[in-house]
Protein backbone atom coordinates (compact mmCIF):
# COMPACT_ATOMS: atom_id res chain seq x y z
CA UNK A 1 0.00 0.00 0.00
CA UNK A 2 1.39 3.42 -0.92
CA UNK A 3 1.67 5.61 2.16
CA UNK A 4 1.36 9.28 3.05
CA UNK A 5 4.14 10.96 5.04
CA UNK A 6 2.52 10.41 8.41
CA UNK A 7 1.69 6.80 7.62
CA UNK A 8 5.27 6.12 6.65
CA UNK A 9 6.73 7.80 9.73
CA UNK A 10 4.33 5.97 12.05
CA UNK A 11 4.92 2.65 10.30
CA UNK A 12 8.63 2.92 11.09
CA UNK A 13 7.79 3.32 14.76
CA UNK A 14 5.29 0.55 15.40
CA UNK A 15 4.74 -3.16 14.95
CA UNK A 16 1.04 -2.60 14.36
CA UNK A 17 -0.65 -2.21 11.03
CA UNK A 18 -0.82 1.45 10.05
CA UNK A 19 -4.10 2.46 8.51
CA UNK A 20 -6.08 5.68 8.99
CA UNK A 21 -8.48 5.39 11.90
CA UNK A 22 -6.63 2.49 13.55
CA UNK A 23 -5.16 2.80 17.01
CA UNK A 24 -1.50 1.77 17.15
CA UNK A 25 1.17 1.60 19.84
CA UNK A 26 3.75 4.10 18.74
CA UNK A 27 7.45 4.13 19.72
CA UNK A 28 8.72 7.59 20.54
CA UNK A 29 12.31 8.51 19.78
CA UNK A 30 12.31 11.49 22.15
CA UNK A 31 10.04 12.51 25.04
CA UNK A 32 10.07 15.95 26.63
CA UNK A 33 8.23 18.08 29.17
CA UNK A 34 8.37 21.85 29.55
CA UNK A 35 7.92 23.95 32.67
CA UNK A 36 4.16 24.10 32.02
CA UNK A 37 3.00 20.56 32.66
CA UNK A 38 6.46 19.34 33.72
CA UNK A 39 5.76 19.33 37.45
CA UNK A 40 2.47 17.54 36.80
CA UNK A 41 4.38 14.92 34.78
CA UNK A 42 6.77 14.40 37.71
CA UNK A 43 3.84 14.13 40.11
CA UNK A 44 2.20 11.41 38.00
CA UNK A 45 5.48 9.50 37.66
CA UNK A 46 6.24 9.57 41.37
CA UNK A 47 2.74 8.40 42.22
CA UNK A 48 2.36 5.76 39.51
CA UNK A 49 5.92 4.50 39.02
CA UNK A 50 7.95 5.40 42.13
CA UNK A 51 10.50 2.62 41.58
CA UNK A 52 11.48 3.12 37.98
CA UNK A 53 9.85 6.17 36.35
CA UNK A 54 12.04 6.70 33.28
CA UNK A 55 12.59 4.13 30.54
CA UNK A 56 15.56 5.84 28.90
CA UNK A 57 17.05 9.04 30.37
CA UNK A 58 19.11 9.60 27.21
CA UNK A 59 15.89 10.04 25.19
CA UNK A 60 14.11 12.09 27.85
CA UNK A 61 14.42 15.86 28.37
CA UNK A 62 13.00 18.84 30.17
CA UNK A 63 12.79 22.10 28.21
CA UNK A 64 11.91 25.20 30.22
CA UNK A 65 10.50 27.94 28.03
CA UNK A 66 7.22 29.35 29.32
CA UNK A 67 8.14 31.42 32.37
CA UNK A 68 11.88 31.94 32.12
CA UNK A 69 13.28 32.68 34.58
CA UNK A 70 10.31 32.04 36.86
CA UNK A 71 8.67 35.26 38.04
CA UNK A 72 6.43 33.77 40.71
CA UNK A 73 7.25 31.35 43.50
CA UNK A 74 4.78 28.65 42.32
CA UNK A 75 6.41 28.59 38.85
CA UNK A 76 9.87 28.56 40.41
CA UNK A 77 8.80 25.66 42.62
CA UNK A 78 7.52 23.71 39.63
CA UNK A 79 10.75 24.20 37.68
CA UNK A 80 12.75 23.10 40.71
CA UNK A 81 10.58 19.98 41.05
CA UNK A 82 11.55 19.09 37.47
CA UNK A 83 15.24 19.88 37.99
CA UNK A 84 15.52 17.71 41.10
CA UNK A 85 13.67 14.85 39.41
CA UNK A 86 15.98 15.22 36.41
CA UNK A 87 19.08 15.07 38.63
CA UNK A 88 17.87 11.94 40.39
CA UNK A 89 17.26 10.16 37.11
CA UNK A 90 20.04 11.47 34.90
CA UNK A 91 17.79 13.48 32.61
CA UNK A 92 19.14 16.50 30.77
CA UNK A 93 17.42 19.83 31.39
CA UNK A 94 17.46 22.59 28.77
CA UNK A 95 17.01 25.18 31.45
CA UNK A 96 15.51 28.69 31.57
CA UNK A 97 18.38 30.18 29.55
CA UNK A 98 17.93 27.97 26.48
CA UNK A 99 14.70 29.10 24.86
CA UNK A 100 11.69 27.46 23.24
CA UNK A 101 11.88 23.69 23.52
CA UNK A 102 10.45 22.94 20.07
CA UNK A 103 13.29 24.99 18.53
CA UNK A 104 15.96 23.71 20.92
CA UNK A 105 15.28 20.10 19.92
CA UNK A 106 15.83 21.03 16.28
CA UNK A 107 19.05 22.94 17.05
CA UNK A 108 20.32 20.11 19.23
CA UNK A 109 19.76 17.51 16.53
CA UNK A 110 17.19 15.64 18.63
CA UNK A 111 14.41 16.26 16.13
CA UNK A 112 15.37 14.97 12.69
CA UNK A 113 13.34 14.08 9.59
CA UNK A 114 11.18 11.01 10.14
CA UNK A 115 11.54 10.90 13.93
CA UNK A 116 8.81 10.82 16.58
CA UNK A 117 8.97 13.29 19.46
CA UNK A 118 6.40 14.30 22.08
CA UNK A 119 6.15 16.86 24.85
CA UNK A 120 3.76 19.04 26.81
CA UNK A 121 3.92 21.89 24.26
CA UNK A 122 0.85 21.94 22.00
CA UNK A 123 2.97 23.50 19.25
CA UNK A 124 5.42 20.59 19.13
CA UNK A 125 3.87 19.66 15.81
CA UNK A 126 6.13 22.50 14.63
CA UNK A 127 8.58 19.64 14.00
CA UNK A 128 6.66 19.01 10.81
CA UNK A 129 9.02 21.77 9.61
CA UNK A 130 11.78 19.16 9.42
CA UNK A 131 9.42 16.39 8.29
CA UNK A 132 9.24 14.89 11.77
CA UNK A 133 6.26 13.78 13.81
CA UNK A 134 6.04 16.09 16.81
CA UNK A 135 3.06 16.09 19.10
CA UNK A 136 1.94 18.03 22.11
CA UNK A 137 0.21 16.00 24.77
CA UNK A 138 -1.16 16.41 28.27
CA UNK A 139 0.77 15.60 31.41
CA UNK A 140 -0.64 12.09 31.94
CA UNK A 141 0.20 11.15 28.38
CA UNK A 142 3.73 12.49 28.70
CA UNK A 143 4.28 10.82 32.09
CA UNK A 144 3.35 7.54 30.44
CA UNK A 145 5.84 8.14 27.61
CA UNK A 146 8.65 8.90 30.09
CA UNK A 147 7.95 5.53 31.69
CA UNK A 148 7.39 3.41 28.59
CA UNK A 149 8.77 5.25 25.56
CA UNK A 150 5.51 4.69 23.74
CA UNK A 151 1.91 5.80 23.50
CA UNK A 152 -1.35 4.80 21.86
CA UNK A 153 -2.14 6.84 18.78
CA UNK A 154 -4.95 6.90 16.27
CA UNK A 155 -3.50 7.04 12.78
CA UNK A 156 -4.84 10.27 11.29
CA UNK A 157 -6.19 10.70 7.80
CA UNK A 158 -4.06 12.89 5.54
CA UNK A 159 -4.80 16.09 3.70
CA UNK A 160 -2.64 17.26 0.80
CA UNK A 161 -2.36 21.02 0.47
CA UNK A 162 -1.09 22.29 -2.87
CA UNK A 163 0.02 25.89 -2.91
CA UNK A 164 -0.02 27.71 -6.22
CA UNK A 165 2.07 30.85 -6.58
CA UNK A 166 5.19 32.30 -5.00
CA UNK A 167 6.06 34.35 -1.96
CA UNK A 168 7.72 37.59 -3.00
CA UNK A 169 8.75 40.40 -0.67
CA UNK A 170 7.33 41.75 1.52
CA UNK A 171 5.41 38.49 1.88
CA UNK A 172 6.78 35.75 4.10
CA UNK A 173 5.82 32.35 5.45
CA UNK A 174 3.53 33.99 8.01
CA UNK A 175 1.37 35.49 5.26
CA UNK A 176 1.19 32.09 3.60
CA UNK A 177 0.28 30.53 6.91
CA UNK A 178 -2.47 33.08 7.57
CA UNK A 179 -3.75 32.71 4.00
CA UNK A 180 -4.17 28.96 4.48
CA UNK A 181 -5.68 29.40 7.95
CA UNK A 182 -8.09 32.04 6.67
CA UNK A 183 -9.15 29.72 3.84
CA UNK A 184 -9.64 26.48 5.78
CA UNK A 185 -10.54 27.88 9.23
CA UNK A 186 -9.92 26.57 12.71
CA UNK A 187 -11.24 23.11 11.96
CA UNK A 188 -10.03 22.76 8.37
CA UNK A 189 -7.41 20.25 9.42
CA UNK A 190 -9.21 18.85 12.45
CA UNK A 191 -7.75 15.51 13.47
CA UNK A 192 -5.81 15.23 10.20
CA UNK A 193 -2.17 15.19 9.17
CA UNK A 194 -1.52 17.89 6.59
CA UNK A 195 1.19 17.77 3.93
CA UNK A 196 2.31 20.83 2.00
CA UNK A 197 3.49 20.99 -1.60
CA UNK A 198 4.22 23.61 -4.22
CA UNK A 199 6.92 25.97 -5.42
CA UNK A 200 6.42 28.39 -2.51
CA UNK A 201 6.81 25.51 -0.04
CA UNK A 202 9.96 24.12 -1.64
CA UNK A 203 11.49 27.59 -1.52
CA UNK A 204 10.95 28.02 2.22
CA UNK A 205 14.01 28.18 4.45
CA UNK A 206 14.04 26.24 7.72
CA UNK A 207 12.79 29.35 9.55
CA UNK A 208 9.94 29.72 7.04
CA UNK A 209 9.05 26.05 7.42
CA UNK A 210 8.93 26.48 11.19
CA UNK A 211 6.56 29.43 10.74
CA UNK A 212 4.25 27.47 8.47
CA UNK A 213 4.26 24.27 10.53
CA UNK A 214 3.76 26.13 13.80
CA UNK A 215 0.14 26.95 13.14
CA UNK A 216 -1.05 23.43 12.34
CA UNK A 217 -2.57 23.52 15.81
CA UNK A 218 -4.61 26.60 14.88
CA UNK A 219 -5.93 24.70 11.84
CA UNK A 220 -6.96 21.86 14.14
CA UNK A 221 -4.41 19.55 12.53
CA UNK A 222 -2.47 16.81 14.28
CA UNK A 223 0.64 17.87 12.40
CA UNK A 224 1.62 19.89 9.31
CA UNK A 225 4.36 17.98 7.53
CA UNK A 226 6.65 19.67 5.04
CA UNK A 227 8.74 17.31 2.91
CA UNK A 228 12.36 18.13 3.79
CA UNK A 229 14.53 19.45 1.01
CA UNK A 230 18.30 19.20 0.87
CA UNK A 231 18.86 22.26 3.08
CA UNK A 232 16.80 20.80 5.91
CA UNK A 233 18.28 17.32 5.62
CA UNK A 234 21.77 18.78 5.67
CA UNK A 235 21.06 21.05 8.65
CA UNK A 236 19.51 18.25 10.71
CA UNK A 237 22.25 15.80 9.77
CA UNK A 238 24.92 18.24 10.84
CA UNK A 239 23.17 18.95 14.14
CA UNK A 240 22.57 15.27 14.86
CA UNK A 241 26.09 14.29 13.84
CA UNK A 242 24.80 11.59 11.52
CA UNK A 243 23.30 11.22 8.10
CA UNK A 244 19.54 11.62 8.05
CA UNK A 245 17.29 10.30 5.35
CA UNK A 246 14.05 12.26 4.87
CA UNK A 247 10.85 10.28 4.92
CA UNK A 248 8.53 11.39 2.14
CA UNK A 249 5.14 10.24 0.89
CA UNK A 250 4.76 7.69 -1.84
CA UNK A 251 3.76 9.32 -5.08
CA UNK A 252 0.51 7.40 -5.38
CA UNK A 253 -0.46 7.74 -1.71
CA UNK A 254 -4.14 8.33 -1.06
CA UNK A 255 -5.37 11.46 0.69
CA UNK A 256 -8.69 11.95 2.45
CA UNK A 257 -8.80 15.48 1.08
CA UNK A 258 -6.97 17.76 -1.34
CA UNK A 259 -6.90 21.49 -0.73
CA UNK A 260 -5.67 24.01 -3.28
CA UNK A 261 -4.43 27.34 -2.04
CA UNK A 262 -3.79 30.06 -4.60
CA UNK A 263 -1.48 32.78 -3.30
CA UNK A 264 -1.06 34.64 -6.57
CA UNK A 265 -1.89 38.26 -5.83
CA UNK A 266 -1.56 37.69 -2.08
CA UNK A 267 -1.02 40.80 0.03
CA UNK A 268 0.17 41.06 3.65
CA UNK A 269 -2.39 39.63 6.06
CA UNK A 270 -3.39 39.95 9.70
CA UNK A 271 -5.62 37.87 11.95
CA UNK A 272 -8.04 40.04 13.88
CA UNK A 273 -8.33 39.79 17.68
CA UNK A 274 -10.10 36.74 19.06
CA UNK A 275 -9.45 34.13 16.38
CA UNK A 276 -6.26 33.19 14.48
CA UNK A 277 -8.41 32.23 11.49
CA UNK A 278 -10.19 35.60 11.30
CA UNK A 279 -7.80 36.71 8.57
CA UNK A 280 -8.03 39.92 6.51
CA UNK A 281 -5.61 42.01 4.46
CA UNK A 282 -3.47 44.25 6.66
CA UNK A 283 -4.47 47.17 4.45
CA UNK A 284 -8.13 46.70 5.44
CA UNK A 285 -7.37 47.50 9.10
CA UNK A 286 -4.74 50.10 8.30
CA UNK A 287 -4.78 52.96 10.79
CA UNK A 288 -5.92 50.97 13.83
CA UNK A 289 -3.88 52.51 16.64
CA UNK A 290 -1.58 50.07 18.42
CA UNK A 291 -0.04 50.23 21.89
CA UNK A 292 2.41 47.38 21.61
CA UNK A 293 4.27 45.24 19.10
CA UNK A 294 5.71 41.80 19.74
CA UNK A 295 8.43 40.06 17.69
CA UNK A 296 9.11 36.45 18.58
CA UNK A 297 7.37 33.19 19.64
CA UNK A 298 7.79 29.70 18.22
CA UNK A 299 6.16 30.99 15.02
CA UNK A 300 8.48 33.91 14.21
CA UNK A 301 11.42 33.76 16.61
CA UNK A 302 14.31 32.84 14.27
CA UNK A 303 17.20 35.01 13.06
CA UNK A 304 15.62 35.39 9.64
CA UNK A 305 12.44 36.82 11.23
CA UNK A 306 14.42 39.39 13.20
CA UNK A 307 16.49 40.29 10.15
CA UNK A 308 13.29 41.20 8.32
CA UNK A 309 12.12 43.32 11.26
CA UNK A 310 15.55 44.92 11.56
CA UNK A 311 15.70 45.81 7.88
CA UNK A 312 12.53 47.87 8.39
CA UNK A 313 13.42 49.37 11.78
CA UNK A 314 17.07 50.14 11.07
CA UNK A 315 18.00 53.76 11.58
CA UNK A 316 14.49 54.64 12.74
CA UNK A 317 12.56 54.56 16.00
CA UNK A 318 9.25 52.91 16.82
CA UNK A 319 6.41 55.37 17.39
CA UNK A 320 6.77 57.05 20.80
CA UNK A 321 3.57 55.51 22.21
CA UNK A 322 4.44 51.97 21.10
CA UNK A 323 5.92 49.42 23.46
CA UNK A 324 7.92 47.11 21.18
CA UNK A 325 9.38 43.80 22.36
CA UNK A 326 11.81 41.34 20.81
CA UNK A 327 12.06 37.83 22.24
CA UNK A 328 14.45 35.47 20.40
CA UNK A 329 13.25 31.86 20.23
CA UNK A 330 16.48 30.42 21.59
CA UNK A 331 19.83 31.23 23.12
CA UNK A 332 21.41 30.38 19.78
CA UNK A 333 19.25 32.96 18.00
CA UNK A 334 20.03 35.47 20.75
CA UNK A 335 23.73 34.89 20.07
CA UNK A 336 23.18 35.44 16.36
CA UNK A 337 21.42 38.75 17.05
CA UNK A 338 24.32 39.74 19.28
CA UNK A 339 26.95 38.70 16.74
CA UNK A 340 25.33 40.60 13.88
CA UNK A 341 24.75 43.82 15.75
CA UNK A 342 21.00 43.42 15.69
CA UNK A 343 20.63 43.81 19.46
CA UNK A 344 22.19 47.24 19.23
CA UNK A 345 20.02 48.09 16.29
CA UNK A 346 16.84 47.09 18.15
CA UNK A 347 18.04 49.09 21.15
CA UNK A 348 18.54 52.16 18.98
CA UNK A 349 15.08 51.68 17.49
CA UNK A 350 13.56 51.82 20.97
CA UNK A 351 12.74 48.12 21.25
CA UNK A 352 12.85 46.09 24.49
CA UNK A 353 15.00 42.99 23.95
CA UNK A 354 14.34 40.05 26.26
CA UNK A 355 16.16 36.82 26.99
CA UNK A 356 14.93 33.88 24.88
CA UNK A 357 11.70 32.00 25.57
CA UNK A 358 8.02 31.95 24.72
CA UNK A 359 7.40 35.49 25.94
CA UNK A 360 3.85 36.78 25.82
CA UNK A 361 1.98 33.58 24.93
CA UNK A 362 2.24 32.03 28.38
CA UNK A 363 2.26 34.82 30.94
CA UNK A 364 5.99 34.74 30.41
CA UNK A 365 8.85 37.06 31.24
CA UNK A 366 7.87 39.81 28.81
CA UNK A 367 4.49 40.68 30.33
CA UNK A 368 0.91 40.64 29.15
CA UNK A 369 -1.55 43.12 27.62
CA UNK A 370 -3.86 45.28 29.74
CA UNK A 371 -7.55 45.99 29.20
CA UNK A 372 -8.00 48.19 26.15
CA UNK A 373 -4.43 47.63 24.94
CA UNK A 374 -4.04 46.81 21.25
CA UNK A 375 -1.09 44.62 20.36
CA UNK A 376 0.21 43.42 17.02
CA UNK A 377 2.24 40.27 17.34
CA UNK A 378 4.15 37.73 15.27
CA UNK A 379 2.89 34.95 17.55
CA UNK A 380 0.31 32.32 16.70
CA UNK A 381 -2.69 32.66 19.01
CA UNK A 382 -4.88 35.63 19.77
CA UNK A 383 -7.73 33.96 21.62
CA UNK A 384 -9.42 36.42 23.91
CA UNK A 385 -7.61 36.68 27.20
CA UNK A 386 -4.68 34.47 26.25
CA UNK A 387 -2.01 37.14 26.07
CA UNK A 388 -3.71 39.36 28.63
CA UNK A 389 -6.83 41.50 28.73
CA UNK A 390 -6.08 43.43 25.52
CA UNK A 391 -6.71 42.74 21.82
CA UNK A 392 -4.05 40.99 19.75
CA UNK A 393 -3.62 41.07 15.97
CA UNK A 394 -1.38 38.41 14.42
CA UNK A 395 0.91 39.31 11.53
CA UNK A 396 4.29 38.75 9.89
CA UNK A 397 7.51 40.33 11.20
CA UNK A 398 7.43 42.81 8.30
CA UNK A 399 3.87 43.90 9.07
CA UNK A 400 4.55 44.17 12.80
CA UNK A 401 7.69 46.24 12.14
CA UNK A 402 5.89 48.59 9.76
CA UNK A 403 3.08 48.97 12.30
CA UNK A 404 5.48 49.62 15.18
CA UNK A 405 7.03 52.49 13.23
CA UNK A 406 3.68 53.95 12.23
CA UNK A 407 2.09 53.52 15.67
CA UNK A 408 -0.88 51.98 13.91
CA UNK A 409 -1.48 48.94 11.79
CA UNK A 410 0.34 49.39 8.50
CA UNK A 411 0.97 47.16 5.52
CA UNK A 412 4.68 46.77 4.73
CA UNK B 1 -16.03 -3.04 39.35
CA UNK B 2 -17.24 -1.92 35.96
CA UNK B 3 -18.00 1.77 35.57
CA UNK B 4 -21.43 2.84 34.30
CA UNK B 5 -21.91 3.03 30.56
CA UNK B 6 -25.19 4.86 30.96
CA UNK B 7 -25.03 8.36 32.36
CA UNK B 8 -27.91 10.54 33.43
CA UNK B 9 -27.46 14.17 34.35
CA UNK B 10 -28.58 17.74 34.18
CA UNK B 11 -27.22 19.51 31.09
CA UNK B 12 -25.46 22.81 30.56
CA UNK B 13 -25.65 24.00 26.94
CA UNK B 14 -22.62 26.18 26.23
CA UNK B 15 -23.95 29.34 24.58
CA UNK B 16 -22.79 32.93 24.76
CA UNK B 17 -24.69 35.57 26.77
CA UNK B 18 -26.84 36.27 23.69
CA UNK B 19 -27.83 32.64 23.45
CA UNK B 20 -25.68 31.79 20.43
CA UNK B 21 -23.67 28.56 20.25
CA UNK B 22 -19.95 29.06 20.93
CA UNK B 23 -17.32 27.23 18.85
CA UNK B 24 -13.53 27.12 19.20
CA UNK B 25 -13.54 27.37 22.99
CA UNK B 26 -9.82 27.19 23.65
CA UNK B 27 -7.97 25.89 26.66
CA UNK B 28 -7.28 29.41 27.95
CA UNK B 29 -11.01 30.10 28.10
CA UNK B 30 -11.56 26.80 29.90
CA UNK B 31 -8.60 27.06 32.27
CA UNK B 32 -6.48 30.18 31.97
CA UNK B 33 -2.68 30.02 31.91
CA UNK B 34 -2.62 32.23 35.01
CA UNK B 35 -3.51 29.15 37.10
CA UNK B 36 -1.03 26.68 35.64
CA UNK B 37 1.14 26.55 38.74
CA UNK B 38 -1.59 24.47 40.42
CA UNK B 39 -0.95 20.72 40.29
CA UNK B 40 -3.71 19.52 42.65
CA UNK B 41 -6.85 18.53 40.69
CA UNK B 42 -9.09 19.32 43.67
CA UNK B 43 -8.00 22.97 43.39
CA UNK B 44 -8.69 23.29 39.66
CA UNK B 45 -12.51 23.23 39.57
CA UNK B 46 -12.95 26.77 40.82
CA UNK B 47 -11.20 28.13 37.68
CA UNK B 48 -13.25 26.17 35.11
CA UNK B 49 -14.54 28.48 32.34
CA UNK B 50 -12.90 31.35 34.23
CA UNK B 51 -12.09 33.13 30.95
CA UNK B 52 -15.27 32.31 29.00
CA UNK B 53 -17.63 35.23 28.75
CA UNK B 54 -20.84 34.64 30.68
CA UNK B 55 -19.61 31.39 32.24
CA UNK B 56 -17.32 32.63 35.00
CA UNK B 57 -19.84 31.53 37.65
CA UNK B 58 -20.08 27.99 36.29
CA UNK B 59 -17.98 26.46 39.11
CA UNK B 60 -20.37 27.77 41.76
CA UNK B 61 -23.44 26.55 39.86
CA UNK B 62 -22.24 23.17 38.60
CA UNK B 63 -23.14 20.07 40.58
CA UNK B 64 -21.55 16.65 40.48
CA UNK B 65 -23.12 14.58 37.73
CA UNK B 66 -23.84 17.49 35.40
CA UNK B 67 -23.34 17.11 31.63
CA UNK B 68 -21.84 19.75 29.32
CA UNK B 69 -23.04 20.22 25.73
CA UNK B 70 -20.62 22.20 23.55
CA UNK B 71 -19.87 23.18 19.97
CA UNK B 72 -17.10 22.61 17.45
CA UNK B 73 -13.38 22.29 18.19
CA UNK B 74 -13.91 22.36 21.96
CA UNK B 75 -10.61 22.53 23.83
CA UNK B 76 -8.49 23.73 20.94
CA UNK B 77 -5.26 25.50 21.85
CA UNK B 78 -2.81 24.32 24.45
CA UNK B 79 -2.00 20.81 25.60
CA UNK B 80 -2.98 21.53 29.15
CA UNK B 81 -4.50 18.62 31.01
CA UNK B 82 -5.93 21.10 33.52
CA UNK B 83 -8.60 22.05 30.96
CA UNK B 84 -9.94 18.50 31.39
CA UNK B 85 -9.08 18.11 35.06
CA UNK B 86 -11.02 21.23 36.07
CA UNK B 87 -14.23 19.48 34.98
CA UNK B 88 -13.19 16.27 36.70
CA UNK B 89 -12.61 18.41 39.77
CA UNK B 90 -16.20 19.69 39.64
CA UNK B 91 -17.61 16.20 39.18
CA UNK B 92 -18.92 16.85 35.65
CA UNK B 93 -19.99 13.42 34.43
CA UNK B 94 -19.85 13.83 30.66
CA UNK B 95 -18.87 16.30 27.97
CA UNK B 96 -20.59 16.12 24.58
CA UNK B 97 -19.28 18.36 21.80
CA UNK B 98 -19.63 18.61 18.03
CA UNK B 99 -15.86 18.07 17.82
CA UNK B 100 -12.82 18.38 20.03
CA UNK B 101 -9.30 19.74 19.68
CA UNK B 102 -7.09 16.70 19.05
CA UNK B 103 -5.00 17.04 22.20
CA UNK B 104 -8.01 17.78 24.37
CA UNK B 105 -9.68 14.61 23.16
CA UNK B 106 -6.65 12.51 24.10
CA UNK B 107 -6.33 14.17 27.47
CA UNK B 108 -9.95 13.43 28.31
CA UNK B 109 -9.69 9.84 27.15
CA UNK B 110 -6.45 9.28 29.09
CA UNK B 111 -8.03 10.67 32.25
CA UNK B 112 -10.93 8.26 31.91
CA UNK B 113 -13.21 11.30 31.64
CA UNK B 114 -16.19 10.53 29.38
CA UNK B 115 -16.47 12.62 26.23
CA UNK B 116 -18.59 12.03 23.16
CA UNK B 117 -18.37 13.51 19.68
CA UNK B 118 -21.82 14.45 18.39
CA UNK B 119 -21.87 16.53 15.18
CA UNK B 120 -24.79 18.96 15.15
CA UNK B 121 -25.57 18.66 18.87
CA UNK B 122 -25.25 22.38 19.53
CA UNK B 123 -25.97 23.98 16.19
CA UNK B 124 -28.82 21.72 15.11
CA UNK B 125 -30.25 19.59 17.91
CA UNK B 126 -29.78 22.16 20.63
CA UNK B 127 -32.75 24.08 19.35
CA UNK B 128 -34.53 21.43 21.35
CA UNK B 129 -32.07 21.27 24.25
CA UNK B 130 -31.92 23.77 27.10
CA UNK B 131 -29.72 24.07 30.13
CA UNK B 132 -31.30 22.42 33.14
CA UNK B 133 -32.94 19.57 31.22
CA UNK B 134 -31.98 16.01 32.00
CA UNK B 135 -30.38 13.71 29.43
CA UNK B 136 -29.73 10.01 29.56
CA UNK B 137 -26.71 8.96 27.53
CA UNK B 138 -25.45 5.55 26.45
CA UNK B 139 -21.66 5.78 26.15
CA UNK B 140 -21.47 2.57 24.10
CA UNK B 141 -23.99 3.47 21.40
CA UNK B 142 -23.73 7.25 21.80
CA UNK B 143 -27.50 7.62 22.02
CA UNK B 144 -28.79 10.72 23.84
CA UNK B 145 -32.33 10.51 25.24
CA UNK B 146 -34.57 13.14 26.74
CA UNK B 147 -37.85 12.16 28.43
CA UNK B 148 -37.42 8.68 27.01
CA UNK B 149 -37.10 9.85 23.39
CA UNK B 150 -33.87 9.83 21.37
CA UNK B 151 -32.74 13.39 20.59
CA UNK B 152 -29.34 12.81 19.03
CA UNK B 153 -26.77 10.13 18.37
CA UNK B 154 -23.10 10.68 19.15
CA UNK B 155 -20.26 8.39 18.07
CA UNK B 156 -20.06 5.72 20.77
CA UNK B 157 -16.85 5.09 22.71
CA UNK B 158 -13.99 3.59 20.73
CA UNK B 159 -12.37 0.42 22.10
CA UNK B 160 -9.34 2.20 23.50
CA UNK B 161 -11.54 4.89 25.02
CA UNK B 162 -13.75 2.29 26.72
CA UNK B 163 -10.70 0.36 27.91
CA UNK B 164 -9.12 3.42 29.50
CA UNK B 165 -12.45 4.57 30.93
CA UNK B 166 -13.11 1.19 32.53
CA UNK B 167 -9.58 1.07 33.92
CA UNK B 168 -10.10 4.57 35.31
CA UNK B 169 -7.24 6.15 33.44
CA UNK B 170 -4.28 5.48 31.18
CA UNK B 171 -1.91 4.28 33.92
CA UNK B 172 -4.23 1.51 35.14
CA UNK B 173 -5.17 0.63 31.59
CA UNK B 174 -1.50 0.15 30.74
CA UNK B 175 -0.98 -2.01 33.84
CA UNK B 176 -3.87 -4.24 32.80
CA UNK B 177 -2.10 -4.73 29.50
CA UNK B 178 1.34 -5.20 31.08
CA UNK B 179 2.77 -2.08 29.50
Amino acid sequence: MPQTMIEKILARHTGDEVEPGRVIWLDLDVRTARDFGGANVVKHLEREYPEDPVADPARTFFTFDCVVPANTIPYANNQQICREFARRHGIRVFDVDMGIGSHVVIEQGLAVPGCTLVGTDSHLNILGAVGAFGQGMGDQDIAFTFKTGKTWFEVPRSIRVRVKGRLDEPLSAKDLNLAILGQIGSTGGLGHSMEFYGEAIEGLSLAGRITLASMATEMGAVVALIPPGEEVAEYCGKRAGRRVEPVVADEDAEYAEEIDVDIRGLRPLVARPGAPHDVVEAASVKGVRIDSAFFGSCTNGRLEDFEVAASILEGRRVAPHVMAKVVPATREVYGQLLGRGLLEMFYDAGVIVSNPGCGGCASGQIGMTGRGEVQISTSNRNFRGKQGAGDTYLASPATVAASALAGEIASP
Amino acid sequence: MAKPTNIQGRIWVVRDPEGRPVDDIDTDMIYHNAHLAITDVAQMGRYAFGNLEGWQDFPSKAEPGDILIAGRNFGCGSSRQQAVDCFVSLGVSLLVAESFGAIYRRNAINSGFPILVCPGILHESAGGLASGEVLKVDLKTGELRKDGAAVARAQGFSDVQMGIYQADGLFNFARRHNL
